[in-house]
């Protein structure tokens, strides 16, 4: 890759992180600190209450990743290595999760193991049911990007090793498992950031004596007006997150493996023995059961929101009144699209550009496409407040929505790329070359449908990640056109039954659209998709 | 080409100038702020003046904000700055203090320096009846909650996150005090080992355990009218409440609206202020954000109770005073 492809394939993303990310954090930050002195470093470190806030946001996040990923692999095995009838249903499925806003999802998870929920257990207040709802959520991260290279293994691989005497295990252990670290490390570091971060979940489920960092920056920013204090704690979250991903990056590097990879379909075989069905129908019984669930009880409170079963809180919604459906909606899915646009148009090239050049510069690059994902959604949202004014005063406009929503949903673009552009061969480019292609006919010929198909997954996800979008959003100041989580937050601010009622009728409403958006994306692939 | 550049700098100078023109007006408030399209179509209609409504989060998240954009704001108006951050916007200088001409219909309890008060509400415990009867009375104060018979029974929600916590929190320091025999730390103490519970929000404290709203907890901190509104949004519709609220240790909160410092539209945005104290404002509010319209003369619909009597008050300069203090010693005592 020549100085000046590189420098073209940086300008974009570089500039858009630049002004929409970097400048405003550092804004805030410095806003922060100025009105406290250095001195709040101090006061903050020397709580023994923050540090304490800290410790557990580490623990917990790590333990969520390890379960999310333990949890998620089997259903990953099944999803993309077997032709069973579904397939792409299951996968649009396991997304709903991924968009529904926290505070739905808790409300559901009380329903299930709350003060009165169905168990009879009441874990509220408990970390196993933080740790819960983190595994649900997450589920669709490790089964998309790692299903997405495990759906495109050789399987000849697995079939020497066994034809060699390797036992199954061995053969996953030995053969499957290093081709696919990769993918599971991006996905790891996805979950670990997400679990880092979780607000709404902590909030509710872990109240009141749990807390993560970023519970506690929007504490420090919602009644005690103690900005210093939240400048602090947006820092020790940051240096946190950059030591995680400077770890990942340098795991990453050392184990990514040149590979080919086969086309999905004929990957996938039909399951052959008794045993073999068995164990599929095991698996998928039991992780659809995690999925499933909080899902069934959003559905049916949707359906009994008002005391008796029927459709009255559809009803009182389509009403119209405090806020139109439709609208919120449309509102949802323009953001959602314009946020696709922004995180690809971002994250692709940035992806192709990581993938090209090894060095220091590159990972500082994947760092910073990462820190967004791991940055308070109030600081993001009162950065850009004290950044955005100039040259055009951006802090009131309606762009502000999705571009947020894109900062969230680049590194998904930038993850589900990155791991499948480092194993094209360069062998098969360089044969390309050999036999007389020309440069751009190597790009067009063997990078770009490549390029193309993990752009349509990753695309599909930064739709799906728009949708749900809640923390940003809630902190810009928004022109009032809500989308559907906000509208959710609303009817949820208001007493009355009908209104708790149309919060949930609006959620299975963002779950239907949610997996019919997914659903679209995947059916529209561009045609490239024959060459993996 | 020259020529050209100089037309469109002209131009673009002259759009920017247009913009100062007082035609339109922004209004910031938090995410509960809500108002009839008929009754803002009205205004626009009077002052061929545009409302754009911009939403920001809850109350201390918007009040936090314009602190932030204090003397370059992102709007006008700023709405719903309440009792309990009053001060703290004061000081840090968010507004250009503005006396509306028809302040006059403001009570004179509710006036302030420099920005309109224009609506009050109540803070009070919310109890389902269905659980109460002759073997268990209804508690008739804040003093009776720490009595055995209603251990577990009363749900709050956290006061340094949700502003109806904070309110309630306040109320309880204006009922027992900071000094005597028994003060508030005391009262907290004992609420504590009688198994208050505490959520983070109004939504989960109300629909996730209230049990007069599907949850299993009969006492609630909420608002005054949260009765009322479950009459106006019950489907099948019903006649009386199922609800009801302990007129004891209620607190009032007034909502504030003021000019931003640095506005665009200054002259726009008290025009609608002035609007904001006129009936058909002050009449719609109830319906939308139920809470009562500052005006006594304002008529409220028929299915709105009257506002508690002699509810707990402190004024904003305490609030801001002890505010930190009140939240860090609160915590210590209940969630550590």
């Amino acid at each position: 890759m020549t100085r000046r492809t590189s420098l073209a394939l940086a300008a974009l993303p570089a500039s858009f992180l630049a002004v929409f990310f970097v400048w405003p954090v550092v804004s805030i930050l410095a806003t922060g600190l100025g009105e406290g002195g250095l001195g709040t470093f101090g006061r903050v470190l020397g709580d023994g209450h923050l540090v304490g806030v800290v410790w557990f946001t580490v623990w917990q996040a790590t333990v969520s990743t390890v379960l999310t990923i333990v949890i998620a692999l089997p259903a990953t095995w099944v999803i993309s290595r077997f032709d069973i009838p579904g397939r792409s249903l299951m996968r649009a499925a396991t997304t709903v999760p991924f968009v529904l806003p926290t505070v739905v999802v808790a409300t559901a998870f009380l329903a299930i193991a709350g003060p009165s929920g169905v168990l009879g257990i009441d874990l509220q207040g408990t970390v196993w049911l933080v740790l819960g709802a983190h595994v649900f959520f997450n589920l669709a991260v490790v089964i998309r990007l790692v299903g997405g290279v495990w759906a495109h293994l050789d399987p000849r691989l697995e079939d020497a090793a066994r034809s060699l005497g390797a036992p199954p295990w061995a053969v996953f252990r030995r053969v499957t498992l290093p081709l696919l670290r990769p993918a599971l490390a991006a996905a790891a570091s996805i979950v670990f950031l997400f679990s880092l971060t979780s607000f709404g979940t902590v909030l509710i489920l872990g109240a009141p004596r749990l807390a993560t960092v970023e519970v506690e920056i929007y504490r420090r920013s919602a009644l005690l007006l103690d900005l210093p204090a939240a400048a602090v704690l947006g820092i020790v979250q940051m240096v946190g997150v950059i030591g995680a991903l400077a770890a990942y990056a340098r795991y990453q590097e050392r184990h990514s493996v040149e590979q080919v990879l086969r086309p999905a379909a004929e990957t996938a075989r039909r399951p052959r023995t008794r045993r073999e069905r068995l164990l599929i129908g095991t698996i998928l019984g039991g992780t659809g059961a995690i999925v499933l669930s909080p899902l069934v009880v959003l559905v049916w409170r949707s359906l009994t929101a008002t005391g008796a079963f029927g459709f009255e809180a559809y009803r009182a919604l389509a009403r119209g009144e405090v806020i139109s459906p439709a609208t919120a909606a449309g509102n949802s899915v323009m953001f959602a699209g314009a946020a696709m646009l922004i995180a690809v148009g971002v994250g692709m090239p940035a992806a192709v550009l990581v993938a090209a050049r090894r060095g220091r510069l590159s990972h500082w690059f994947d760092t910073l496409l990462m820190l967004p994902l791991g940055t308070s959604a109030v600081t993001i949202g009162f950065g850009f407040l004290v950044a955005l004014d100039w040259p055009v005063d951006l802090r009131a406009s309606i762009v502000l929505v999705p571009i947020a929503h894109a900062l969230v949903a680049t590194p998904f673009v930038f993850r589900a790329a990155l791991p499948v552009l480092r194993t094209i061969r360069g062998s098969l480019r360089e044969a390309a070359a050999t036999l007389g292609a020309s440069p751009r006919r190597v790009w067009r010929d063997i990078d770009l449908p490549i390029v193309a198909r993990v752009g349509a997954v990753g695309a599909a996800f930064a739709f799906a990640v728009s949708l749900g979008e809640f923390g940003a959003t809630l902190f810009l100041a928004r022109p009032g056109s809500p989308t559907i989580p906000i509208a959710i937050y609303r009817f949820l601010g208001r007493p009355g039954e009908l209104n708790v009622g149309r919060a949930t009728a609006l959620s299975v409403i963002l779950m239907a659209l949610t997996a019919g958006a997914v659903a679209i994306v995947e059916r529209v692939r561009p045609p490239g998709q024959g060459m993996l | 080409m020259k020529r050209t550049a100089a037309l469109l700098a002209l131009a673009l100078a002259a759009s920017a100038c247009a913009q100062q023109t007082e035609d339109q007006v922004t209004v910031v408030a938090h995410d509960f702020f809500a108002v009839s399209q008929e009754v803002l179509d009205q205004f626009t209609d009077e002052t061929g003046i545009e409302v754009t409504i911009l939403l920001g989060g809850d109350a201390g998240l918007v009040v936090n904000q314009a602190v932030l954009t204090a003397g370059n704001p992102v709007g006008d108006v700023l709405f719903g700055v309440d009792t309990t951050l009053l001060s703290r916007a004061i000081d840090a200088d968010v507004f250009d203090p503005y006396v509306s001409p028809i302040g006059g219909v403001v009570p004179p309890e509710y006036r302030a320096d420099g920005v309109t008060a224009i609506d009050v509400g109540d803070v009070c415990l919310n109890y389902d009846p269905a659980f109460f009867g002759p073997d268990l009375p209804v508690p008739a104060g804040l003093a009776d909650l720490t009595d055995p018979r209603y251990a577990g029974m009363l749900v709050v929600e956290d006061p340094t996150i949700s502003s109806p916590g904070l309110a309630f929190l306040i109320s309880t320091i204006a009922e027992f005090g900071e000094d005597g025999d028994y003060t508030w730390r005391d009262y907290w103490t004992d609420l504590r080992a009688n198994g208050v519970v505490v959520a983070p929000d109004w939504g989960t404290a109300y629909y996730g355990r209230f049990s007069g709203a599907g949850g299993d907890l009969p006492i609630v901190v909420s608002y005054a009218t949260s009765p009322d509104a479950e009459v106006a949004f019950a489907d099948p519709p019903i006649d009386e409440p199922t609800t009801s609220i302990i007129t004891d240790g209620c607190f009032r909160q007034v909502e504030y609206a003021g000019v931003l410092r640095g506005a665009d539209h200054p002259g726009a945005a008290k025009e609608f202020i002035d609007f904001m104290l006129s009936l058909p404002f002050q009449e719609d509010v109830p319906g939308q954000m139920f809470v009562y319209p500052i005006r006594t003369d304002a008529a409220l619909p028929d299915w709105f109770g009257s506002p508690p009597i002699d509810p707990n008050r402190v004024d904003p300069e305490t609030i801001e005073a002890n505010r930190d203090r009140w939240l860090a010693e609160w915590s210590d005592l209940v969630l550590r």
